[in-house]
């Protein structure tokens, strides 16, 4: 690996790294193709991991490495649904086509709210991002013409009609309806895919290196040059837009809303923040893991309603407590597994390139 | 006359609030932490003075002065068994906990006595009425906002002119150097947080005589008492009690105008101020 011209070189790859690489790409070629054997029942549970995963990595974004401890994620889920049902209902826009109207309407709401949130800090921060999220849904719950207090529903014609749905019925032998629910696994597949790619492209980055810095210390990273206060907006931009297709996409599956299911703060805030910290805060695998954890829990745990809830906040004061970065830092730990190798190391001519 | 009635009952109502707020401020004042589960910890006395009240037969009354010191010991083991752990420079492990507490507190409340909302009886005072000059008010809100101004005025007198509050001042400005001077942070940490679940309690008195309350209402009483707190400025407690009267007037003039607006009224007060001066209008303490 070493030429005389460049015998020093930083690189953030490894041997585990790279074979995790092949065998995600293994497991996203076997989720593309498993509708064709799954049952609907699978294929709808799938959905909401990988959604599920999809908002935890955002939120992992946020607090794990731009410090932006968010409880208004909420927010831009339900912004992000209610611009789909807009698009379809009031627009007529085809449903798969208006989930980028979700995104657009993240971003629309993440700069107000950015420029309220953002003159205040630390826990101070986190409740202003919730105020700011209720706030919003209360004038939602006006808007009469998608339901006001209620909600409503997707006019059929529209889901029907929508791109994909009859070539996927043909295509599988399903109805229309389970044909929905494959179109929707399949974007979700895509959007927690792109979506990690991205992060871990970002993390990768100088713009990660300097996120990590300013996590670790602000005013440090700030004197060797990172401009702190761009790198938070930007941070918060790209989470909010995420946010915004996510929820859009929840609710084309549902494809029925209400204020108060759209901005639930327990659906959409409460379980992404356990799913991170029992995972592990800080990590890419951290959510992975955690969302698997989670829905184990909440598979044997469903019948017993508040037990289950009582039982995740315990969970997670736990957790924070004695273990603070989650199962997968007590793993990593134990094995020096770093499955997403974000580290620059140095590698030497004595190396002799990867270890 | 009947917008000045509105503007009366909001001030009052701002009494309310205030009594939420204050204990969620001596806490921030001191020790920096932010309790997510404050809200539900009001809800938690509401139902113990409910269980002191129909249980045992006590009047209201007595079952603060029973509650309060449960209470203090509830939040002084919380303090150092759970959130002096997790305290430093770090916000988000402190956060993280709360919140989980959050959550574990409305479920167990839900488990304990089912989602059905509850009142604590309180038969001399419900529907008494007395005359103020041109308008007439409730005899319970204005005995909550008498409250809300003897609890502020008796912590500031703790506060400012005893050796605990000497301590509180002292770790609050530099737990290092008050550590130096023989003074435990974490002791004071517990005692202040005691303290604040003693102001709890009264607030729960309030929250639950006035009007029906279940499991689920903490986080919006957290919300109203985190925009009272914000308003007022951090670290002024009759700063806190002027946030809570402008969150209460806001909401009064918002449901007098639609009932759907009310909430939504006193979260754009806020907002609004937060706008004009992001410290708040009454600032002393730097964070």
């Amino acid at each position: 690996m070493s030429s005389p011209s460049a015998p020093w070189r930083a690189t953030t790859r490894t041997r585990t790294g790279t074979l995790v690489a092949l065998l995600a790409l293994a497991l996203i070629v076997a989720g593309l193709v498993l509708p064709a054997f799954a049952s609907r029942r699978l294929i709808q549970d799938l959905f909401y991991i990988l959604t599920m995963l999809t908002l935890a990595q955002i939120w992992n974004l946020l607090a794990g490495y731009g410090g932006l401890v968010s409880v208004g994620q909420q927010a831009f889920v339900g912004i992000g649904a209610y611009a789909l049902f807009g698009g379809v209902i009031l627009g007529g826009m085809d449903p798969l086509l208006a989930i980028l109207l979700g995104g657009a309407a993240g971003l629309v709401l993440a700069i107000p709210m950015a420029f309220f949130a953002f003159r205040l800090h630390g826990a101070y921060f986190a409740i202003g991002t919730w105020v700011i999220a209720e706030t919003t849904r209360l004038l939602i719950a006006q808007w009469k013409a998608l339901g006001g207090g209620t909600g409503t529903s997707l006019p059929r014609a529209a889901t029907s009609d929508m791109i994909g749905v009859a070539q996927v019925a043909e295509l599988f032998g399903v109805r229309d309806a389970a044909a929905r629910d494959i179109l929707a696994y399949w974007i979700a597949l895509l959007l927690a895919v792109a979506l990690i790619a991205g992060i871990y492209a970002l993390l990768r980055s100088r713009l990660g290196l300097a996120l990590i810095a300013v996590r670790d210390n602000a005013e440090a990273a700030a004197s060797v040059g990172v401009d702190v206060r761009w790198l938070k907006w930007a941070v918060f931009l790209i989470a909010s837009v995420a946010t915004g297709l996510t929820g859009a996409l929840i609710f084309l599956q549902t494809a029925r809303i209400s204020p108060d299911a759209a901005f639930a703060i327990t659906d959409w805030t409460a379980y992404v923040i356990f799913i991170v910290v029992i995972g592990g805060i800080g990590t890419i695998e951290g959510p992975i893991l955690g969302v698997l954890v989670f829905f184990a829990l909440r598979s044997t745990l469903a019948d017993y309603g508040s037990w289950y809830l009582l039982t995740l906040g315990l969970t997670a004061i736990v957790a924070m407590i004695f273990a603070p970065k989650g199962l997968w830092g007590l793993l990593s730990a134990r094995t020096g597994w770093h499955l997403f190798p974000i580290r620059h190391r140095l590698i030497g001519p004595a190396d002799g390139g990867e270890r | 006359m009947i917008w000045l009635d509105t503007i009366v009952q909001g001030i009052l109502l701002g009494g309310l609030y205030a009594l939420f707020a204050t204990g969620l401020s001596l806490v921030f004042g001191i020790m920096r932490l932010v309790n997510l589960a404050h809200g539900d910890m009001i809800v938690l006395a509401a139902y113990l003075i409910l269980v002191l009240v129909t249980g045992l037969g006590l009047s209201p009354w007595l079952a603060v002065l029973i509650a309060a010191p449960l209470m203090f010991a509830l939040g002084w083991l919380l303090q150092r068994v759970v959130l002096n752990r997790v305290l430093g420079p770090d916000i988000l492990p402190p956060l993280l906990v709360t919140f989980g507490l959050s959550i574990a507190i409305q479920n167990a409340l839900l488990e304990g006595f089912s989602a059905d909302s509850r009142r604590i009886p309180n038969p001399d005072l419900e529907g008494a009425s007395v005359a103020l000059g041109p308008v007439t008010v409730g005899v319970m809100p204005v005995l909550t906002f008498a409250s809300a101004v003897l609890v502020i005025v008796i912590l500031n007198r703790v506060i400012y002119g005893t050796p605990l509050g000497r301590s509180f001042r002292a770790t609050s400005d530099d737990p290092v150097t008050a550590g130096l001077m023989g003074i435990e942070p974490m002791k004071v940490f517990a005692v202040a947080t005691g303290i604040a679940m003693m102001v709890v309690t009264v607030a729960a008195l309030y929250l639950g005589t006035r009007a029906n309350f279940d499991p689920a209402i903490g986080p919006a009483r957290l919300i109203y008492a985190f925009q009272a707190v914000i308003i007022g400025g951090l670290g002024s407690l009759w700063g806190t009690l002027a946030g809570g009267v402008i969150i209460g007037v806001a909401q009064t003039l918002g449901a007098a105008v639609n009932p759907e607006w009310q909430i939504l009224a006193g979260h754009l007060a806020f907002l609004l101020v937060l706008l004009v001066r992001p410290r708040g209008l009454f600032p002393r303490a730097r964070d």
